[in-house]
């Protein structure tokens, strides 16, 4: 080789590029700042409970405001919001990346079509049909939840798998990567930053719609704000919107974390 | 594949391509991509594959490494015949090389090198070091670029990765798509000679696909110029297409002045190099005197101990001298290397007081010297070759 390479002198390290260097090598960044915002949401939850349980409540409010029987409907809302997520993804990652292979992508308008009815269907019919049909619950407000929240996933799985450079895929294939790996070392670690915004999309989307669960007795944070209503106790329901509200932002907030530590560095 | 790189003298002479009738189609298209081909790659030389878009060049390419499957033919890679192989397994064994590198940006650039060979399943140990090795054999310093990703490096650096990674688990065959298609001149330059450097070492066999004429003739031992279907219209030395186009379309494709293209991609070592005497300081100035003989300009080359041109003594300069020869004559001009071009030698001698420059070889050792006259033969001798053989095969 001959004299200096000229283009090393476009870049020398640390001078230029070093701030970006160290945000691509530690992708979680400031973590004590990310820190702040669920503390916030917590102390925001906490507050709220305070002052409400010490509002001179009746004993009507007092029972539904009970802190063990909000903390338990607080988990059943967490668990329908999981529950149905994780089936959503259990659904919509194998579909999508399916969708995106040559031999099935003629199936995609036909697919896209009956998630787009999934979602824009009113979610409270469907939870009342499903209810008339399978009958009440858990399992039944799932089904519904995952209809409703399957199109985000699939439509962010597909987009993120087809923005992929095909001439990156091109050059997988051409050093000699079998099909599967190609998708599992260069097509799904480029695609994970929209699939894992997908996902966040989806977690947020659970989270509000699950309210509806209660209305054919799934549990969830939507069982105060119906018997809210229903015995018009303004701060039971306002409880649970506020709890409802708090949840989406700390869910959203775990999205956010997840999708900066699993999303692959160095793009 | 063997660890150590193939000498560059004694290419496995099996290291070939053949292509023969080879046809690609596309259904429903009339007209056939690659339209029966037949291309014999001689083992460790580049070949370029010249033509506009269009000419099927690319495809031609990817047939060789199967990510284009022919439509009928055969293709022979390195002795083995690669329709019948396993393509993963195939392409394993074949460098491939892309516009704008292809690296993949989530993995760091020593990843990006050890791929193949973490595919081969060598340990971890063993590719760790061919990775080092492979970076120092592109000019990134392994401690400063091992740890970066794509991103983090200039056009120029990612395309010496990209080469790296192709040369990874030592293939004796190498497929280039335009590689340096995207980046600045300078840059392109630079790239070219080091690879032609990289060449001289490792013997390869090269595909090379570019619709830069320059480019072709710069790198290319054997240029393949293709026209609609890929059809070969000439295949030959960069002198030959210069000097002798088959037809029309090759003429129109070289454009003109060709003799001084022929200088440009002509190498001082590719000419006779004119003998000249040399001395060591330590030489007896009368005995100098008599080797350098009675012409007017005649004159003999000092050496330093590692054989290097230092200075050079006339017959003027030693006249009525005796003993050891020390200090006496004058510097000789900045030498040429064996690389260089004709033109860069045409420059030197029309730059310098002398009419012969010296040449040095590796190491800086004195080879010999070139003068106008040389290049002038030179020219003339290619010319000449180039018709006969046109002349032979026509």
């Amino acid at each position: 080789m001959t004299g200096p390479p000229a283009e090393d002198t476009a870049r020398e390290p640390g001078v230029a590029t070093g701030r970006s260097r160290e945000s691509l090598h530690t992708p979680t960044g400031r973590s004590w700042r990310a820190l702040i915002q669920p503390a916030v949401i917590v102390a925001a939850g906490a507050a709220w409970l305070a002052y409400v349980e010490n509002s001179g409540l009746d004993s009507i409010a007092r029972r539904s405001l009970a802190l063990d029987y909000v903390a338990r409907k607080t988990w059943q809302h967490v668990e329908l919001t999981l529950v149905s997520t994780l089936v959503v993804l259990a659904v919509a990652l194998p579909l999508g990346v399916l969708l995106s292979r040559r031999r099935f992508r003629r199936a995609t308008p036909l697919v896209l079509a009956v998630a787009n009815i999934g979602q824009s269907a009113p979610a409270i019919g469907v939870v009342v049909l499903l209810a008339v049909l399978w009958g009440i619950g858990f399992w039944t407000a799932i089904v519904a939840l995952v209809a409703y929240g399957i199109l985000p996933a699939l439509r962010n799985t597909m987009v993120g798998l087809q923005q992929v450079d095909p001439s990156l895929t091109d050059a997988a294939r051409g050093i000699g990567m079998s099909a599967p790996a190609v998708l599992r070392r260069v097509e799904l670690p480029l695609a994970a930053p929209v699939i894992l915004a997908g996902i966040r999309t989806t977690l947020v989307l659970m989270v509000g719609t699950a309210s509806i669960a209660s209305f054919i007795s799934g549990g969830g944070l939507g069982d105060l704000v119906t018997t809210g209503v229903a015995t018009q106790r303004t701060p039971v329901l306002l409880t649970g919107c506020v709890l409802i509200a708090l949840l989406a932002l700390l869910i959203d907030w775990i999205g956010g974390v997840a999708s900066r530590v699993l999303g692959p560095k160095g793009l | 594949m063997p660890d150590a790189p193939d000498a560059p003298d004694a290419p496995d002479p099996r290291a070939g391509i053949e292509l023969t009738d080879v046809t690609k189609r596309y259904p429903g298209q009339r007209t056939a991509a690659v339209d029966r081909v037949t291309l014999h790659i001689p083992a460790g030389e580049i070949v370029v594959l010249l033509g506009p878009s269009g000419s099927g060049k690319t495809t031609l390419m990817r047939l060789v490494n199967r990510l284009i499957e022919p439509t009928s033919g055969t293709i022979t890679v390195a002795g083995r015949d690669a329709l019948s192989l396993n393509p993963t397994e195939l392409r394993r064994h074949i460098g491939y090389v892309i516009q704008d590198a292809g690296l993949f940006p989530h993995m760091t650039v020593a990843t990006n090198v050890g791929l193949v060979p973490q595919m081969l399943k060598w340990d971890r140990k063993r590719i760790a070091a061919r990775v080092d090795e492979l970076l120092e054999l592109v000019d990134l310093p392994p401690d400063r670029y091992r740890a970066r990703y794509p991103r983090e490096l200039s056009g120029g650096q990612q395309q010496r990765v990209g080469v790296a990674r192709a040369l990874a688990a030592d293939p004796p065959v190498m497929l280039m798509d335009e590689p340096f298609g995207a980046l600045d001149p300078i840059t392109r330059e630079h790239l070219q000679d080091s690879l032609l450097g990289l060449q001289d070492e490792l013997g390869k066999t090269i595909v090379f696909v570019t619709h830069d004429i320059d480019e072709a003739l710069k790198l290319g031992d054997r240029i393949a110029i293709l026209d609609k279907g890929s059809r070969v219209a000439q295949y030959g030395t960069p002198q030959e297409i210069l000097l002798s186009p088959a037809d029309e379309y090759v003429e129109q494709f070289v454009g003109g002045a060709q003799s001084m293209r022929l200088l440009r991609f002509s190498r001082v070592a590719d000419v006779p190099l004119g003998e000249t005497p040399t001395a060591r300081p330590g030489d007896d100035a009368a005995a100098v005197r008599d080797r350098i003989g009675d012409a007017d300009d005649a004159f003999a080359v000092v050496l330093d101990d590692a054989g290097r041109p230092v200075r050079a003594v006339t017959r003027d300069d030693l006249r009525d001298a005796a003993g050891p020869l020390g200090e006496r004559g004058a510097p000789v001009p900045e030498p040429l290397h064996a690389r260089d071009t004709l033109q860069r030698a045409l420059e030197a001698l029309i730059q310098t007081d002398h009419d012969r420059v010296p040449v040095v070889g590796r190491g800086g050792a004195f080879t010999g010297t070139v003068s106008l006259a040389t290049v002038q033969d030179a020219v003339r001798d290619m010319r000449r070759a180039a018709e006969r053989r046109t002349a032979g095969t026509a």
